[in-house]
């Protein structure tokens, strides 16, 4: 009989993971040059600052095109554009100038991620720790803060995931809870005490932004401003959400190798700019410091010890269904998928820990 | 108390980039920066406990590979998250092409 998962960042699957070293294990990894790593890692200011001056000419371009056609059907695509950019593209700009790895200059992936923050509803200062931990403790359970679809699977859960409506829930009480300066232990499990003041800070700024998009709102008797600013959460949500669920879903848990955990589908142009790249995600976990730009140059230098890539979204969701479907009755099923005849193996040793032992 | 000992030759490191030296169950980062000058710090990230030797250095800024935290290696300033804590630094001497590292 399997054991329930216990999500909770400081409950007993939290102990359980300590316990058994899989919290800050060591990782596999594949073998690169440190030469040809070196390379790969290097940073640049050019793709990030062309890329961003498109996403915001874009932004700009249909957001003029919104209060332009408002009341007529042509707003319509506009509001499509605009939402994807907004509530979608944030993301990935978000995370990327997260890891500092966008821009060689420090200042601009500052700029960006705290724009991008704001867009997403995301505290900047608590949404950076819950990352690293994500890095540290990939689909840990327990541990790992941004598990998106939990054992058994809530498929209804899932499915509104596309609509934003559940992050948008999640998000705005989150941000005002934090602005009245309360955080929780699950948040105080991960940021570190002398960040903590930090995030109440930018919580009230973000509130304080809001607030004045609801009075600006009112004033003019418009709903344009809520369509430009903080409604884009729900109906341009679903891009990141259809991109971004596919990072880990239906594949292992607990386990310290991310060939086991994550995935790497190829997309096409268009996704992979509003999504940064981050399609080659096995590449993005086992070498975070590559930026966005250079994770093609990695996957094709390393794709040898991977699992072979899903050639498309559809057929990464196709291979997906049947897993969710079946975790249903069995969680601990997953899907283990098969390494070419030139990767390394993976290590059992690593990946089959008793975890009810430490639980006990 | 002084204890110098050698950690590695002058041509083992490349200029802006770091190698790792172990010594004495101790794990050391040695940097050459772009002007050709030699620092060395723990080689543990103070965060997670990340070999720094895998980062990536630029200017005076050595990178951790695991979470991107960045210290300043000539001073072991943490400089961005998630790292908080500063790193131990070391002095370094040239000795006939030899990089020599106080750890005492």
């Amino acid at each position: 009989m399997a054991n329930k998962r216990d999500y909770s960042l400081v409950g007993e699957s939290t102990k359980a993971a300590i316990e058994t070293g899989l919290a800050s294990a060591e990782w596999y990894h594949t073998d690169v040059p440190r030469k040809a790593m070196k390379e790969l890692m290097q940073r640049s200011d050019g793709p990030a600052i062309r890329d961003t001056i498109i996403w915001i000419v874009t932004i700009l371009g249909s957001a003029a095109g919104i209060v332009w056609f408002w009341g007529t059907w042509w707003v319509l695509p506009f509001m499509l554009v605009y939402g994807v950019l907004y509530g979608s593209s944030s993301d990935s700009r978000w995370h990327e100038c997260g890891h500092g790895t966008a821009f060689r200059t420090r200042w601009m992936n500052d700029v960006v991620y705290h724009i991008a923050s704001f867009m997403l509803m995301r505290n900047p200062v608590q949404w950076r720790w819950s990352h690293a931990r994500h890095h540290t403790d990939t689909i840990i359970v327990g541990r790992d803060a941004e598990i998106a679809v939990m054992r058994p699977p809530d498929l209804l859960k899932a499915g509104l995931a596309f609509t934003g409506i559940l992050d948008f829930r999640y998000s705005l009480p989150t941000l005002v809870r934090q602005a009245f300066g309360t955080l929780s232990d699950e948040e105080k499990s991960y940021i570190p005490e002398m960040e903590l003041h930090k995030a109440v800070v930018a919580a009230r700024w973000h509130v304080a932004i809001y607030v004045a998009t609801i009075a600006l709102a009112i004033v003019l008797r418009s709903w344009i401003p809520l369509v430009l600013i903080g409604l884009p959460r729900l109906y341009g949500t679903w891009h990141m959400v259809t991109t971004g669920l596919l990072q880990h879903i239906g594949l292992a848990d607990n386990v310290i190798d991310h060939r086991l955990n994550t995935r790497t589908v190829y997309m096409n142009p268009i996704s992979r700019f509003i999504y940064w790249n981050m399609n080659y995600h096995v590449e993005h976990h086992m070498f975070p410091m590559v930026p966005y730009h250079a994770l093609p140059r990695l996957h094709e230098l390393i794709k040898h010890d991977l699992p072979v890539a899903n050639p498309s979204m559809w057929h990464a969701y196709r291979e997906v269904w049947p897993v969710l479907l079946r975790q249903l009755k069995y969680e601990d099923y997953y899907l283990k998928r098969e390494l070419p005849p030139t990767a390394r193996p993976y290590r059992g040793e690593f990946h089959e820990v008793d975890m009810s032992a430490a639980a006990e | 108390m002084a204890d110098w000992v050698q950690a590695c030759a002058v041509d083992d490191v490349e200029e802006e980039d770091v190698m790792r030296f172990d010594h004495g169950g101790r794990t050391f980062a040695i940097y050459r920066s772009p002007d050709d000058e030699f620092f060395a710090t723990d080689g543990l990230c103070t965060h997670e406990k990340v070999h720094l030797a895998d980062g990536l250095v630029m200017d005076d800024i050595i990178e951790c590979p695991k979470h991107n935290g960045r210290f300043n290696y000539k001073s072991g300033q943490a400089k961005a998250a998630p790292v908080c804590v500063n790193l131990k630094t070391y002095p370094v001497r040239i000795e006939a092409g030899k990089v020599m590292i106080d750890i005492g």
